[in-house]
């Protein structure tokens, strides 16, 4: 459950921080699940999919980038644009190319062996879909931390998302960081897919992200536009659902949505500031044009 | 920019010396010639100040120099190598730094990532802001700056953001450093810290150029000062042979460019009375700083003074779109320094505001929509409940007659008109209300001649109607040949209130300078 | 109107064919004859009275949330927050329905509409007093009010609503006074669609040809303007947020109290996310929205038929509707440059929602 989010939110956070709020996560995760399937049938094996959907993610990534910062569109409604887009594409792979090939499992990551902490009472048979992406997303988000925080492109790049201008008059290119930002977040957010369609289960189905890249654009906000509290807030979302489950099979006589729903309540007070202040980006949904001269 | 071999060079002494020159400089944009054969040398070691009024191509000249504008025709020499600067890229390699007016750092980062930012790692591939700071923390005692490297920039004063874009420049390797008008967001305080920096500068061998409307300024700092106006020198003179009359008058000049014919004005009571105002400018430091005046019946009061020196704030709080942070405003003999914008605009306050798109008009809204922006809602533009689409056409109808308002169709969106007729839109709207108060910011700008002189024109006739004007404008020969009383703004104060042809332009010009204090016309003849 | 201006207008029908035309290259994927199923998605829609039918239900959710988005967009707001405000008006629509009894469905369906629209107009002011006080923007608030509205509706019917014995997450049945009435009988259709017909009307008087219309609409396209011509920005917006919402939260009574009549576990599949499209490309224009609402109403009923008679899938049709809107905003964002550089107005290209969607006033 966390790890796609997770994967997501990250992208998201690269994203957000060059100042494009990337509302097409869904789209690109979804598209991401598609195409590692597919690229795991095809080209042979789950890494090759989990190629594939990197690939695809920062296509539509790349589409995004187009639009807004080249063309200067509504961030939100190209968003939305192609999350719809990406939904029935999907969907209509998936029964035109997919269904009448017999296509119905692929070859997908295996289960890590880690019989310790599937022993830990109540929270070991939770811990499923222990795959090999799970260690990936660990180990993506100290990188991603240290290449915002410590190298100069991240300077940039986060300098982007507050003040364009003066990235500007510094002489980095405002488009080029989105640009690339854009497509990142695209690629992080089709390997969360992946690991859907690689991980949990073996095959793709319709619509299998069930909104899962708008719970990340949340995990953004409450992980404060950090890679790493992204991924926090990624398993804080994760462990609402493992207490549903919990909630559920004890039958404690509340119902599973309340817990699940609690999140979303956190990150709305964090974002109104009554728990702990979190600003989004300065420049975050507002085109860049250079000055006429 | 062309490198022609036959153009005669500056002998090798004078390259020897000037660590800038640039020759002929002439920049167009499209008919306004901003730039107009300008010759300018920099000594090595010196301060030369860029004095002006707005408009003389101070600015223009040093964007040419930082490689953001390319010029039409000249050429220019760093350290005696003629070169060619198409980007600020290539002015930071030739160790030309500009600190522009509006400052270009990231607030929301430390002043060492500010200074690093684009910069080329010196250990690849990560940031080494510890080196970094310890550089900067170096420079800033070199040059008494005191500035901490690790502190956020959004927490600085505007006097120390100053400072980071100072060390930002040094950092990069400047040695030829741009200043424009730097003293304009500094507290007086502030001011002198900034002298001292600028003297510590030159004392290590590197070049400034001053650019200011401030005599005082100029003359303390400098030891050369170039005079512009209208995209020519005027004079290049050595500071110790400079007077601040001689000065004045070079910078504000006396050609009279139009002449409106009027009769003396007939003041009656008081229209608007404002009290020790104070307000902040949208920055946050204080524009406002306890300004007086009456305003009255049957008078067109002018306030004069560069721009940026607290005239926009001043409107703005008459109006009501500024929270005023001292003081008192009364308008039509009511208190009402915290009533909204719809209360003084029942009261008889029109407003002509300067930015036109973003204030004065809705630029997608149709000119009858326009016209009828404040109205909407009366009597006969809604009858029972629902606008009257036709009630609003023929409105526009009339006033697109009566003031010449050159449309297809009054359906056409505002956007699709030209800059005069944009105005002669506010102008019908504000006019049309008969307002009892007008504040007229600057009327003219952007628009050709037969256009301003319809405007003041009207403003004038306003006038002889009766309603007091307040015609706030930075052109000072547009104020002179309108107003009946002039008044100078110059940082956020008012430096007095004069008859125009009582004083003189040298006079004028030591007040909007800031140098001179007069008010002999605090009341109306 | 000049040839070229009235092209511009309708960018959105140009938008939509185009997206049409790349459609039909998904048709032949599918291996299907692209006229063929064209003819038959419009048959599905139209041909029969069960067809046409299904075309109102599914137009009726998409409409009532489609003007409470472009209600909010005119006011120079993202109200990304439709399915949450469709939930919320369901569940009072619901709670009305269930709890108030005794009353003829004269005022029993009027009382239930009214909860509706005051829930989803709750719903949504929130976010707007957050926008106003805090400086969040509602794009972000109001997505993560959808979340909360949906488990807060699964919440209550898995619990205090449910109905005893219920195999799935549902409530009881309505009191039969709160139907909404069948308008074609022996069929779904029913009185939603007529409600939000007249809604679209009303809603297009009143922005066009009433004061507070044209206050809102000065609020949406200039906000520093309309403040100088002593318009009260803040309440304008406040005002416009509710009645957004209170619309969407029509929208989700009118699948309560028409269709389902019962209050079901995420009843809504989307329908506020497809109400921003919907808004967006009816330009924000009531009527606009009404077209819209029923094409891709129409496009949903009739794709049924066009995925048994000829094999293309039904997600198609979000294939098509994605590329309509990208094309849209693509196109939108260049005319707005061309504008920007004939009218040299220095704002930036999407300076507000309102001219990010194009929209326009009709004459």
């Amino acid at each position: 459950m966390a790890t796609p989010i997770g994967l997501a939110a990250m992208g998201g956070v690269l994203s957000e921080r060059s100042g494009v709020l990337n509302i097409g996560l869904e789209g690109m995760m979804l598209t991401g699940a598609l195409a590692g399937a597919m690229g795991s049938h095809f080209l042979g094996g789950p890494w090759m999919g989990t190629l594939a959907a990197l690939v695809a993610g920062a296509a539509l990534g790349v589409v995004l980038a187009y639009l807004t910062v080249t063309l200067g569109a509504n961030q939100i409604v190209t968003g939305v644009g192609i999350n719809l887009f990406a939904l029935g594409f999907t969907t209509f792979v998936e029964r035109v190319v997919l269904r009448p090939a017999g296509i119905e499992a692929v070859p997908s990551f295996a289960q890590l062996a880690a019989p310790g902490l599937r022993a830990i009472p109540l929270l070991g048979p939770l811990l499923t879909n222990l795959t090999p992406l799970v260690l990936v997303a660990i180990v993506i988000a100290p990188i991603l931390a240290v290449f915002l925080y410590r190298t100069p492109w991240g300077l940039a790049l986060r300098a982007t998302g507050e003040a364009p201008r003066a990235v500007d008059t510094a002489g980095v290119s405002v488009f080029l960081v989105r640009y690339i930002a854009v497509a990142a977040s695209g690629a992080l957010a089709g390997m969360g897919g992946a690991f859907l369609s690689l991980g949990q289960l073996n095959l793709f189905s319709e619509n299998m992200t069930a909104g899962r890249g708008f719970i990340a654009l949340a995990a953004v906000i409450l992980g404060k536009w950090n890679p790493v509290g992204a991924l926090a807030a990624a398993f804080l979302f994760g462990a609402a659902e493992a207490l549903q489950l919990f909630v559920q099979s004890y039958g404690l006589g509340v119902p599973y949505q309340i817990p699940t729903m609690l999140p979303y309540v956190l990150a709305l007070a964090v974002l109104a500031g009554f728990v702990s202040r979190a600003i989004p980006p300065a420049a975050e949904g507002i085109p860049y044009q250079q000055e006429e001269q | 920019m062309r490198e022609g071999p036959a153009s005669p060079g500056p002998s090798p002494i004078e390259q020897a010396i000037d660590v800038l020159r640039m020759e002929e400089i002439t920049k167009r944009f499209g008919p306004v010639l901003a730039n107009d054969r300008i010759t300018l040398a920099v000594r090595a070691g010196a301060v030369h100040a860029l004095l002006g009024e707005n408009g003389a191509g101070k600015t223009s000249l040093m964007n040419i120099l930082y490689g953001l504008y390319q010029p039409d025709d000249g050429r220019i020499w760093v350290r005696g190598q003629l070169v060619r600067i198409r980007s600020p890229r290539d002015a930071i390699r030739l160790g030309i730094g500009m600190i522009h007016q509006q400052f270009t750092l990231v607030p929301q980062l430390t002043v060492a990532e500010n200074v690093v930012l684009g910069l080329r790692p010196r250990r690849p591939p990560f940031l080494d802001l510890a080196a970094a700071e310890d550089a900067i923390t170096e420079i800033s005692k070199a040059y008494g700056l005191d500035v901490n490297p690790r502190f956020r920039v959004m927490g600085l004063s505007l006097g120390m953001q100053q400072r980071v874009e100072i060390l930002k420049a040094l950092y990069r390797g400047a040695n030829l450093l741009i200043l424009d008008e730097p003293t304009s967001v500094l507290t007086p305080a502030e001011t002198e810290a900034l002298f001292e920096v600028i003297q510590s500068l030159v004392a290590d061998g590197k070049s400034v150029i001053f650019i200011s409307h401030k005599l005082e300024e100029a003359l303390r700092i400098s030891q050369t000062i170039t005079v512009l106006r209208r995209g020519r020198v005027v004079a290049t003179v050595p500071t110790s042979d400079a007077t601040p009359h001689e000065l004045a008058r070079m910078m504000v000049g006396r050609d009279v460019v139009f002449r409106i014919p009027k009769t003396p004005a007939r003041a009656a009571g008081p229209a608007i009375e404002v009290t020790d105002l104070g307000a902040a400018s949208d920055q946050g430091y204080p524009a406002l700083k306890g300004v007086t005046f009456h305003l009255f019946r049957g008078e067109i009061l002018g306030i004069a003074g560069v721009d940026g020196n607290g005239q926009t704030e001043l409107a703005e709080a008459i109006a009501g779109l500024r929270p005023v942070s001292a003081g008192q405003i009364r308008l039509n003999g009511h208190e009402v320094t915290s009533w909204p914008p719809k209360a003084r605009i029942t009261l008889g306050l029109g407003f002509i505001p300067a930015d036109r798109q973003r204030l004065g008009l809705v630029p997608d809204f149709t000119v009858a929509e326009n016209l009828v922006m404040k109205t909407f809602a009366a009597h006969p533009y809604t009858r029972r409940g629902f606008l009257d689409r036709r009630a609003i056409t023929a409105h526009a109808r009339a006033l697109a007659d009566r003031f010449d308002i050159r449309l297809h169709s009054v359906q056409q969106r505002v956007r699709e008109l030209s800059g005069g007729n944009q105005q002669k839109v506010v102008l019908a709207r504000e006019v049309s209300l008969t307002p009892s108060v007008i504040i007229a910011m600057q009327p003219t700008r952007g628009l050709d001649v037969g256009a301003s002189e319809y405007i003041l024109r009207a403003l004038i006739a306003q006038r002889d109607r009766g309603a007091a004007v307040l015609h706030i404008s930075t052109e000072l020969e547009e104020v002179l040949s309108v107003s009946d009383r002039v008044a100078v703004m110059f940082a956020g104060e008012l430096m007095g209130i004069v008859r125009p042809g009582d004083v003189s332009y040298e006079q004028l010009g030591l007040m909007m300078a800031g140098a001179l204090r007069l008010n002999p016309m605090a009341e109306p003849a | 109107m000049t040839i070229r201006t009235a092209a511009l207008r309708l960018l959105p029908v140009w938008a939509v064919l185009f997206a049409l035309l790349l459609g039909m290259f998904f048709v032949l994927l599918a291996g299907a004859h692209p006229i063929e199923a064209y003819r038959d998605l419009l048959r599905g829609a139209f041909a029969d009275v069960f067809g046409f039918a299904t075309t109102l239900v599914k137009t009726t959710p998409l409409l009532f949330a489609g003007l409470g988005v472009a209600v909010a967009l005119r006011a120079g707001l993202i109200n990304i927050g439709a399915e949450g405000q469709i939930y919320l008006g369901g569940l009072a629509a619901a709670l009305v329905g269930l709890y108030v009894r005794g009353l003829p469905p004269l005022l029993h369906v009027p009382l239930a509409l009214l909860a509706a629209f005051v829930a989803g107009g709750a719903w949504a002011l929130l976010p707007a007093l957050l926008r106003l006080r805090r400086g969040v923007s509602e794009v972000i608030t109001t997505l993560l009010m959808n979340y909360i509205g949906l488990y807060l509706v699964g919440a209550l019917v898995s619990g205090p609503l449910k109905e005893p014995g219920a195999p799935y997450p549902f409530s009881p049945p309505l009191a039969r006074s709160a139907y909404l009435p069948t308008i074609i009988p022996t069929t779904d259709a029913h009185a939603g669609i007529l409600i939000a017909l007249v809604l679209a009307v009303v809603t297009y008087v009143v922005l066009e040809h009433t004061p507070i219309g044209f206050r809102v609409r000065m609020v949406g396209a200039n906000p520093p303007a309309a403040a100088y011509a002593g318009i009260n920005v803040g309440q304008t917006v406040t005002l416009a947020m509710i009645v957004s919402g209170g619309l969407a939260g029509l929208g989700g009574a009118s699948e309560v109290m028409g269709l389902k009549h019962r209050l079901f576990d995420a009843f809504s599949p989307g329908y506020g996310y497809d109400a921003i499209v919907v808004a967006f490309l009816g330009a924000g224009q009531p009527l606009g929205v009404a077209v819209t609402a029923f094409f891709f109403g129409a496009l949903r009923s009739g794709a049924n038929i066009m995925q048994r008679s000829q094999g293309v899938p039904v997600a198609v049709i979000f294939a098509i509707q994605g590329l309509a809107v990208l094309f849209l905003a693509a196109s939108l964002a260049v005319r707005h440059r061309i504008f920007r550089w004939g009218g040299r107005s220095r704002q930036p290209a999407a300076a507000s929602p309102v001219q990010a969607a194009g929209v326009t006033d009709p004459e």
